[in-house]
C-alpha cells in the first residue's frame, strides 16, 4: 500500500473535520538486524511496518488513535474526535506555526537496509574474531541494526510534510568471566545511514575487550564524594540526564512551583557553562527538518554563560508558557503521540586541554563511556562503562565501573572546568513515557565536576 | 497463516507463524485534570522458518504480504543459526483464566471516574500534590501455527491503573506513586491510594543517614527496582549456556539464604504474566528456580534448551525478535515476619521504596548501584523521614546470601512479580 495515496485522502478529510485542531501521521518503515552472542550469529532478520495515527484537540482535550490497518479512515477520525470531546475541559490554543508543504529526503543517498546482509555480516565477523582473540574472554554480544523510515505529517491547517530518515546503530559488548565473577565492557555508536563508520572500529573494540578482562581483578571504588572527570561520551550522557530532561517543558508547564524554579534568567552554573539542544544542527542522529507537529527544527541555547535562557517546546507547552515553539515534539513511531523530547544535546567546548584538566587533582575518579543514565528531574544518576582513579594529576589504576549521582541544582554549579575537545556520541537512545529508544545524540568536551557522589563499597 | 506455511513448504522450509493483535484504550490525567484519551490498534505477524537446517526470520506490522514475508525469511536463513530444535506439535495446553469479558464493559466514562477516584484522596491528604493518573484496558489475541501441526491461540485481557504524585518545595522534589494490573477490571482503588498516602506520610520530613553499611528493608517495589534485572539475567538459560551467568555452574548448590525460594509461575489465574503457552507454542508450567536457597532450574526456550541438552520450560518470549528465554511471572515466597516487626528491629537503617538507575551497572555480575529516589530513614524502630542525595550499592549474590527476614505481606509489583519485603543486614550506603 502506498502511504502517499492515503496521505492525500487524509489531507482532504482533516480539513473538514469538526475539531479545534487535528493532525495525522503515516509511516512506512523497513529495518534489518544482526545479533551475535558469542561466536554464534544468533539472529538475523528483517522487519517491515506500516501504520498511522490521528490526533485531535477539542476544547483542551486530546484524542489519539493509532492503527496499522489504513482502511476506513473517516470512521477513525470520527472516533478520535469523540475521544477528544470526552476528554475536553478547558479550551486552549496551540502556538501558531506556518503550514508547510515539503519533501525532505534522507541525508544518506544509500539506504542501509538494502545493503546485502552478507556485507554487514562480514564486518561484524571481523569484530567478533578480534574480541575472541582476547584471553579470558567469556563471551560477546554484538547488536547491529539499521532502518529506513518514511513519514507523512498532515494537519488541518494544510501542512503536508514527507520526511525520510535512516539510522544505523551498533553496540558491541565484551564479557569476561572468572571464578563466578562476570564483567563487561563495550562501545555504542551509530550514524544517520552511512555505513562507513562501521569499518573503522577495530582499535576501540580491541581496547574494550582487554578492558573487560582487566575489570575482573579491578578494585571497587570506595563510595563517597569525589572530584570526577568525565570523558566526552559520559559527559554527553550527563548533560542529557542532568539538565536536558528538566528543560523539556512538558515537565514544567503545568507545575507552578517548577515554573518558578525554572524561570528564564536563573543561574544554574558557572560563566563557563553553555548547553545547547537542536535538531537543526545537521548530520546527527537527533537531526531533522520538521518535528512531528510539523514545526521547523531550531537550535536552542538552554544555558548560556551559566544562565537559563531557553527550553524545549511542543506547540501546546509553548502556548501555555507564552514562549515560541522550538520544534521538539517527537514520537518514536506512529503508535505514540508526539511529546517534548531532546534532539542533539551538548555542552559547548571551553579551552582547557585534558592534561590541564586533571593535572591538579590529588585524588579523583576518571570515568569514561556509558552504560546508561536516568533522571527524576531533581536527582539523576548515570553510569560509566570504565572508571580509573586519578592520583596526583595522573590516570592511575582501573576501577570497576561506577554509578554517579547528582542533584541538578548543585551539580551544574560544581562543573569546575570544561575541556576543548567536544565530541558527539551517536550511539544513544532516549526513553521517556514508554517511548524508547528515540534517536538522539549527546556530546561534550571532557569536563571536571567537584563533589560528585559516587556509589561504591 | 496457513498460506504462509504452505508457501514455506513449497520452498522446502519448515515454518511457524505467530500473530499478535491488540486493542488498547487509555485514559490519562495530567496535573490533576483529564488530558488524553488514546486508542491503539495493532497487529503483527512473524514468520520463523527452518531451511537447510538454518533459522530464518521476518516480521511485518499492518497488512501482511505473505510472499514478501516468506522471501525475507528465506533470505535471512542463509546466514541464520543452525536450528537445533523442531517445531513442537502441541495442541492442548493447561487451563489458566486470563480473559475476563467484564473488561469490555468498562466504559471510558468509568475509566475517567477511576482516575478521579485515585487522585481525590491523595489531594485531600496533600492539597498541593500534582497528580498524574492513568487507566487502560487492553485485549490481546495470540495465534500460532507451525508445520508440525502445532497450534495455539488465546485471548488475554489486561486492565492497568496507576497514579503518581509530584510535590515541589523550593528545590526539593518528591515523587510518590503506585500502579497495578490484572486480567480483571480493578474497580477498587483504595489499596493503591492507601499505599501512596503511606509514602507521603513517611516522606513528610527529611532525614540524614550515615555513610557506611546499614540494615535495609527493601519494599516489594524497592526490591524489584534493585534486584530484578540481575535475577532475570541469572536464570536465563542462554546466559547460563554462554557462561555469562554467575550461577550457571551452581545447579543444586546453596547460593542464596535458605529463606529464599523463587518460582516462575505463568499459571496463576488473572495475572497479566500468565498464559497457557509461551510464544513458541510450548505449554506453560510452574518452574521452581530456587528452593530454600538452592538453585534448582534455569529458564529455557526451544533453541537454547536443545543447545544445552535441556527441555524448554515454556519460557520462549518474543521481545521484537526471535524467541528468547525470559521469566513469565516471578514469585518470591513470602516469609512470616510482619513488616512492622522488621522496622522495630532496626536501630539505624533504611527502607528502600524506589531506587533509580540500579539497572545501569554490571547487571550480569549481579552488581547494582542506584540513587534512592524514594526511601526512608529508620531510627530506633521508627521511620523518621525521607533520605535524599543517597546512593546504595551492592552485589545481589553477596546480599541475598544473608537475609534477616522476608515479610508475610507481599505484593504483585505491576502485576508481574510477587515480592515480599526483604530485610537485609548490611548494605553499602553513601550519602552526602
Amino acid at each position: 500500500m502506498d502511504i502517499e495515496l492515503v496521505g492525500h485522502e487524509l489531507l482532504h478529510l482533516l480539513k473538514n473535520a469538526p475539531a479545534d485542531y487535528i493532525e495525522a501521521h503515516l509511516e512506512e518503515s523497513e529495518s534489518s538486524y544482526i545479533t551475535y552472542r558469542g561466536k554464534i550469529l544468533e539472529s538475523i532478520g528483517r522487519n517491515s511496518a506500516i501504520g498511522g495515527n490521528v490526533r485531535a484537540l477539542v476544547k483542551g482535550g486530546w484524542g489519539f488513535l493509532s492503527f496499522n490497518n489504513l482502511e476506513s479512515l473517516s470512521s477513525r477520525i470520527d472516533a478520535v474526535i469523540k475521544q477528544a470531546k470526552l476528554a475536553s475541559t478547558e479550551a486552549f490554543y496551540l502556538a501558531p506555526v506556518d503550514s508547510y508543504k515539503d519533501n525532505v529526503p534522507a541525508d544518506c543517498p544509500l539506504n542501509p537496509v538494502t545493503v546485502p546482509l552478507e556485507d554487514k555480516k562480514q564486518i561484524l565477523d571481523e569484530y567478533n574474531e578480534l574480541i575472541w582473540r582476547t584471553p579470558k574472554l567469556q563471551t560477546s554480544v554484538i547488536n547491529y541494526g539499521d532502518s529506513r523510515k518514511k513519514t507523512i505529517f498532515i494537519n488541518s491547517s494544510g501542512s503536508y510534510i514527507v520526511q525520510e530518515k535512516m539510522h544505523v546503530t551498533l553496540r558491541v559488548t565484551a564479557i569476561a568471566a572468572d571464578n563466578g565473577e562476570v564483567q563487561q565492557a563495550g562501545i555504542s555508536t551509530g550514524s544517520t545511514g552511512d555505513l562507513s563508520f562501521l569499518k573503522t572500529l577495530h582499535p576501540e573494540i580491541e581496547r574494550v575487550s582487554k578492558h573487560a578482562v582487566t575489570l575482573l581483578t579491578a578494585p571497587y571504588v570506595k563510595g563517597g564524594e569525589y572530584t570526577v572527570v568525565l570523558d566526552p561520551v559520559l559527559a554527553g550522557v550527563f548533560v542529557h540526564e542532568a539538565f536536558g530532561h528538566l528543560s523539556e517543558s512538558d515537565h514544567v508547564y503545568e507545575n507552578e512551583r517548577l515554573r518558578e524554579l525554572m524561570k528564564i534568567g536563573k543561574r544554574f552554573g558557572g560563566k563557563n557553562l553553555n548547553i545547547v539542544d537542536g535538531a537543526a544542527i545537521p548530520g546527527l542522529r537527533g537531526s531533522y527538518k520538521y518535528d512531528d507537529e510539523g514545526v521547523p527544527a531550531t537550535k536552542t541555547y538552554l544555558i548560556k554563560e551559566g544562565i537559563l535562557t531557553g527550553r524545549l517546546h511542543s506547540r501546546e507547552t509553548a502556548a501555555k508558557m507564552g514562549e515560541k515553539p522550538t520544534g521538539n515534539a517527537r514520537a518514536i513511531s506512529y503508535r505514540y503521540p508526539p511529546i517534548v523530547r531532546m534532539t542533539n544535546t551538548y555542552i559547548e567546548p571551553g579551552n582547557i586541554s585534558f592534561s590541564d584538566l586533571i593535572s591538579d587533582i590529588k585524588e579523583g575518579v576518571y570515568v569514561k563511556n556509558w552504560y546508561g543514565g536516568t533522571t527524576s528531574m531533581e536527582m539523576f544518576t548515570f553510569s560509566s562503562g570504565e572508571a580509573y582513579m586519578i592520583r596526583n594529576g595522573q590516570i592511575a589504576e582501573a576501577l570497576r565501573p561506577v554509578v554517579l549521582s547528582g542533584n541538578v541544582f548543585t551539580t551544574l554549579h560544581n562543573i569546575e572546568a570544561i575541556g576543548n575537545d567536544l565530541e558527539m556520541n551517536q550511539g544513544g537512545g532516549c526513553g521517556k513515557a514508554g517511548q524508547s529508544p528515540l534517536p538522539v545524540s549527546n556530546g561534550s568536551p571532557h569536563i571536571r565536576i567537584s563533589k560528585c557522589l559516587v556509589g561504591g563499597r | 497463516m496457513e498460506e504462509m506455511l504452505e508457501l514455506s513448504r513449497k520452498l522446502g522450509a519448515e515454518a511457524e507463524v505467530y500473530k499478535i493483535t491488540s486493542e488498547e484504550t487509555t485514559v490519562k490525567f495530567e496535573a490533576n485534570r483529564l488530558k488524553h484519551i488514546q486508542g491503539k490498534q495493532s497487529s503483527s505477524t512473524s514468520l520463523r522458518i527452518i531451511k537447510d537446517g538454518k533459522i530464518g526470520y521476518a516480521t511485518t506490522s499492518g497488512q501482511t504480504n505473505p510472499e514478501k514475508l516468506v522471501n525475507a525469511a528465506v533470505e535471512t536463513s542463509r546466514f541464520g543459526m543452525e536450528a537445533k530444535f523442531k517445531f513442537p506439535s502441541f495442541t492442548s495446553f493447561p487451563e489458566v483464566t486470563i480473559n475476563d469479558a467484564e473488561i469490555n464493559k468498562i466504559t471510558m466514562e468509568e475509566m475517567i471516574k477511576l482516575c478521579e477516584n485515585m487522585i481525590a484522596p491523595l489531594r485531600e491528604h496533600t492539597p498541593d500534590l500534582l497528580c498524574e493518573a492513568g487507566v487502560s484496558k487492553a485485549i490481546v489475541t495470540v495465534e500460532l501455527v507451525n508445520s508440525s501441526h502445532g497450534k495455539a491461540s488465546y485471548t488475554k485481557s489486561i486492565f492497568s491503573l496507576g497514579v503518581e504524585g509530584t510535590l515541589v518545595r523550593d528545590t526539593d522534589m518528591l515523587f510518590v506513586g503506585d500502579y497495578t494490573s490484572s486480567c480483571q477490571p480493578v474497580v477498587n482503588v483504595q489499596e493503591l491510594t492507601r499505599s501512596v498516602i503511606y509514602q507521603l506520610e513517611c516522606a513528610r520530613r527529611q532525614a540524614k543517614v550515615s555513610t557506611g553499611k546499614l540494615p535495609v528493608i527493601f519494599t516489594p517495589d524497592g526490591f524489584t527496582s534493585a534486584f530484578i534485572a540481575s535475577l532475570t539475567a541469572a536464570f536465563n538459560g542462554k546466559l547460563v549456556l554462554e557462561g555469562a551467568s554467575p550461577i550457571g555452574n551452581s545447579l543444586g548448590k546453596l547460593v542464596f539464604d535458605e529463606k529464599f525460594t523463587l518460582i516462575d509461575d505463568t499459571l496463576i489465574n488473572y495475572k497479566p504474566g500468565s498464559r497457557p503457552c509461551d510464544d513458541e507454542g510450548v505449554p506453560s508450567q510452574r518452574t521452581l528456580l530456587v528452593e530454600k536457597g538452592r538453585v534448582t532450574a534455569f529458564l529455557y526456550d526451544l533453541q537454547t534448551a536443545a543447545r544445552a541438552g535441556k527441555k524448554s520450560t515454556g519460557n520462549g518470549i518474543r521481545g521484537g525478535g526471535l524467541p528468547s528465554p525470559a521469566p513469565g511471572a516471578l514469585v518470591i515466597e513470602p516469609g512470616n515476619t510482619p513488616y512492622n516487626e522488621m522496622l522495630k528491629d532496626i536501630k539505624e537503617g533504611l527502607v528502600i521504596e524506589q531506587l533509580m538507575g540500579a539497572e545501569q551497572g554490571n547487571v550480569l555480575g549481579g552488581e547494582f548501584s542506584g540513587n534512592v529516589l524514594l526511601g526512608y530513614k529508620v531510627e530506633n524502630g521508627e521511620i523518621t523521614g525521607r533520605v535524599k542525595d543517597t546512593m546504595i550499592s551492592g552485589n545481589i549474590y553477596d546480599l541475598l546470601k544473608n537475609i534477616i527476614a522476608l515479610s508475610e505481606e507481599h505484593k504483585w509489583v505491576g502485576g508481574f512479580m510477587q515480592v515480599p519485603y526483604v530485610y537485609l543486614p548490611a548494605v553499602s550506603v553513601a550519602s552526602r
